[in-house]
């Protein structure tokens, strides 16, 4: 039997009187890779954050690895976020950020050993020669790559990405799926992320999981992208693109 | 100059002036790094309201300012928490009101305003053994937390998101880093004078800023600046028969200076 990642169920988050996801119920089995897709303000990072333990939920209950999300160890979970809370102005080189993901701490000293691994993570993600760069000399993509690395030196047994791709360029996007799936094959990690990028949802995930304050649809890409669960998801999909995308797929 | 070290009031002074430094320059790097300068200039003045309550109520001044400071250190923690008002802005609401409390008391009282004044400017070179022995062991315990907390502190001055995500209690630290940084700013207020204490949580660390590509680099570097500034800007004073405190502002002020000189040369050096 195939062990359950994710237990959400009957999951609301309000803040004050704002919902901001409705009854929420759905599994996450382990090492599937789900793709969180919904227009802007669906509650898609406040979900993630949900399941990271940041945002106690209103109502339901939810349970990752059969525990509590406030419970799992620092290291069970890897998290990219989608807008970097950094303090660009902390003065830092990249390895050291990349440490972080292997001692939960920012550490006085780096022993040899944790700054090597920190070179092979950067390494998977193609920025070795970053290693020693300051952090505020990053560019944007740059810096989501070092997120990256960051995440995956713990090994972890979820990992939770929010729009990764933002700010990355086409040959960063491919490693970047190169890494995740190495991740997901070789780690057997969960790896649930949010993205805007249908094309890359459909062809990479194993399910996709619509969301618009309600879960309109959880399911395996070909069965979520149909014409009626994006137009209950978007409210309308009269763009071009949009059109286009299900008729190639003849979904 | 070393003559002066065979006084006693000096050795007393340099002493007082290292714990001091130390103090300030540590928690400097949070209170620089988290952009709270003005928090620094906001507690002392803050202490003033406690120490001119202390001085009406006919007691020890800093027993009153003590749990006066630390009481507003926590308030300002938790409208920080709680409101969407910036830190500054809470600073700058409670550092008015104890400034007007603390005028209030002094004239409710005349007898003491002298008294209440001269503590604007600190007496480093009048500092008592007992002002001495409380710095010192407050310099211990902050010597022992650092070893257990600088790395926590450090993460969630980094990104505090990330440190909550890896089950750092963010919340107890920032609770925890706000009384050190009153007491820090107490301990020093009595030896340094309201005026230039927040000057010793500013001036050392964004030196040691411009001159570190590391956070622990920046933390080594800042006590350095801070201890030693004040050992020379002491000995400095007596030699040239100056303000003492003003001195050592002034002498950290030279170096932050030099240190900015330096990083625009070399900078364009590079380019």
């Amino acid at each position: 039997m195939i062990e359950t990642a994710i237990e959400i169920d009957t999951v609301s988050v309000f803040f004050g009187k704002y919902c901001v996801i409705q009854n929420i119920s759905l599994l996450i089995k382990k090492a599937e890779f789900v793709t969180i897709v919904g227009p802007n303000g669906a509650g898609k990072t406040t979900l993630l954050k949900v399941i990271l333990g940041l945002i106690e939920p209103t109502s339901g209950r939810i349970e990752v690895f059969s525990k509590k999300p406030c419970e799992l160890r620092f290291d069970e979970v890897g998290y990219v976020p989608q807008i970097k809370n950094l303090d660009r102005t902390f003065p830092a080189k990249v390895y050291e950020l990349v440490a972080t993901g292997l001692t939960g701490k920012w550490r006085f000293i780096i022993s040899k050993e944790i700054k090597r691994l920190t070179y092979e993570a950067l390494a998977k993600t193609g920025i070795e020669n970053l290693a020693e760069k300051p952090l505020n000399k990053l560019s944007g993509g740059e810096l989501q790559r070092v997120y990256l690395a960051r995440s995956i030196i713990r090994k972890p047994k979820l990992l939770i990405l929010d729009e990764p791709a933002t700010g990355i360029d086409s040959v960063a996007e491919v490693d970047f799926s190169k890494v995740l799936e190495e991740q997901q094959r070789q780690h057997q990690t969960t790896i649930l992320m949010v993205t805007h990028d249908w094309e890359y949802a459909f062809h990479h995930s194993d399910k996709v999981l619509l969301l618009n304050k309600r879960l309109i649809a959880f399911d395996i890409p070909k069965s979520v992208f149909t014409e009626d669960n994006l137009k209950r998801t978007f409210g309308h999909i009269g763009h071009e693109h949009t059109m286009q995308f299900i008729v190639d797929r003849n979904v | 100059m070393f003559e002066l070290l065979q006084h006693n009031f000096v050795i007393k002074a340099i002493l007082a002036g290292i714990v001091v430094g130390f103090l300030g320059s540590f928690y400097g790097n949070f209170v620089v790094q988290r952009k709270m300068s003005f928090f620094g200039d906001g507690l002392a003045h803050v202490t003033f309201g406690g120490i001119s309550l202390g001085l009406l109520l006919q007691s020890e001044p800093f027993l009153v300012a003590l749990p006066f400071t630390l009481l507003v250190a926590l308030a300002l923690t938790y409208l920080k928490e709680k409101t969407s008002l910036e830190i500054d802005t809470t600073i700058g609401i409670f550092f008015a009101i104890s400034v007007a409390l603390g005028i209030i008391f002094v004239t409710l009282n005349k007898k003491y305003i002298s008294d209440a004044f001269s503590y604007l400017f600190g007496s480093i070179l009048l500092v008592s053994i007992n002002d001495l022995i409380i710095a010192f062991l407050f310099a211990v315990a902050t010597i022992i937390l650092s070893l257990i907390f600088w790395n926590r502190w450090s993460y969630a001055t980094f990104d505090y998101e990330l440190a909550m995500v890896d089950r750092i209690n963010t919340r107890f630290d920032d609770y925890m880093l706000s009384v050190l940084i009153a007491l820090a700013i107490v301990i020093s207020v009595k030896l340094v004078g309201i005026f230039l204490v927040a000057s010793f949580l500013v001036i050392p660390p964004a030196t040691a800023k411009l001159l570190s590509k590391t956070f622990s680099q920046m933390t080594i570097l800042s006590i350095f600046l801070g201890v030693f500034s004040s050992i020379i800007g002491l000995l400095l004073s007596i030699y040239l028969d100056l303000p003492t405190g003003s001195t050592i502002i002034l002498l950290q002020s030279v170096i932050f200076f030099l240190a900015f000189v330096v990083i625009q040369f070399k900078q364009r050096r590079i380019h």
